[in-house]
């Protein structure tokens, strides 16, 4: 499964879910793939993702807050997994993208292209729910069963051909604040 | 009244409702009050780096933030003040314990202690500063306001002397 294949699936059954997405070409894969107005696109702040969705899913309780991290960032910041286990939010679903590589500065490995395993390290701070999958048809299958805890989605090494986003940052916020004010559908 | 108690009162003033944390000994009192807040959802946070993220989180959420910190992570936290909370218009409010100052004991603590300032001053992010005699609720609440009406993250650095302990 390459890794566009995955977002759009993520993305198109996520429902009214909101979506921090993670820095670089993941962004850009999501936001040509499928804009909503519940998409945060990360411009900066490399390793975050995770970290700024934790926060957002216990500020909102009541929505379904998904984090689209990678393996290079989640290994920048693993200390986040720890917090996200120690809280276990049960609307909070952490989805990371592992390619093995650090895909938007010109495929240089990354650790769990070597010997970590992240669904292992997830496990070990204490994350209850983890799951690992490497097919789309097991991704659909998780995208429908997990509300909350750790999925490592393993991908193909490759970045689509897709713009920069021409959104200004702030605007970016604004609208995805909005859509977070808004009651849930469900 | 004591330091802790003054800005406890200044964040409570405020409605801040949404508070991360990494630890220092001159936190340690304000920490625990925090922690027994039924109005605060506190996060003990792994690194001063995440906590910023996790408040952003928060505040995207329709809470009001703010991290407890040691002056000692300003360093960490640089990249994620600058390309999340600058960059995006992202208010947080750093209530930062600042060691390093002071006939500080602790020589490791000197270096970072002398670059706060700098740091703060050259991302161009206000500093507010609490002494021995300042008045922690009042300074608090004009940090807060500053930081939601410019959309920007504000610093309280707080001398040990505030506190009333070294």
């Amino acid at each position: 499964m390459n890794r566009l294949a995955a977002i759009e699936l993520i993305a198109k059954s996520a429902g009214d879910s909101l979506l921090v997405c993670n820095l670089g070409y993941p962004s850009r894969e999501l936001y040509s793939v499928m804009d909503r107005k519940e998409n945060f696109y990360m411009l900066g702040s490399m390793g975050l993702a995770s970290s700024i969705g934790l926060g957002l899913a216990l500020a909102k309780p009541d929505r379904k807050v998904i984090a689209l991290d990678g393996d290079g960032s989640i290994i920048m910041n693993l200390g986040s997994l720890s917090t996200i286990a120690s809280r276990a939010p049960d609307n909070y679903l952490l989805i990371i993208l592992d390619n093995g590589v650090y895909g938007s500065t010109g495929d240089q490995p990354s650790a769990t292209s070597g010997e970590t395993n992240l669904g292992r390290v997830a496990e070990a701070a204490g994350i209850v729910n983890v799951r690992e999958v490497t097919t789309a048809r097991d991704l659909r299958e998780c995208m429908r069963t997990m509300r909350s805890g750790v999925l490592v989605a393993k991908v193909k090494i490759s970045n689509a051909k897709v713009p920069i986003i021409d959104l200004e940052p702030k605007e970016i916020l604004d609208r995805f604040m909005k859509a977070a004010r808004a009651s849930p559908s469900a | 009244m004591s330091g802790t108690i003054e800005v406890f009162e200044g964040l409570k003033s405020c409605g801040i409702d949404f508070i991360a944390s990494v630890p220092c000994i001159n936190l340690s009192e304000l920490i625990l009050l925090v922690q027994r807040d039924p109005e605060i959802k506190h996060v003990p946070v792994t690194r001063e780096e995440e906590g910023i993220g996790v408040c952003a989180g928060a505040y995207m959420g329709g809470m009001r933030p703010a991290l407890l910190m040691q002056n000692s992570g300003l360093g960490n936290s640089i990249n994620a003040l600058a390309s999340l909370n600058q960059l995006y218009g992202i208010p947080l409010l750093m209530i930062i314990s600042h060691r390093g100052m002071e006939d500080e004991q602790i020589e490791a603590q000197v270096p970072m202690g002398r670059l706060t300032g700098p740091l703060l001053r050259t991302m161009k992010i206000s500093i507010y500063t609490l002494d021995k005699g300042g008045h922690g609720k009042d300074v608090v609440i004009d940090a807060w306001d500053e930081a939601v009406k410019t959309l920007k993250p504000v610093a309280v650095l707080v001398k040990p002397s505030f506190w009333g302990q070294r």
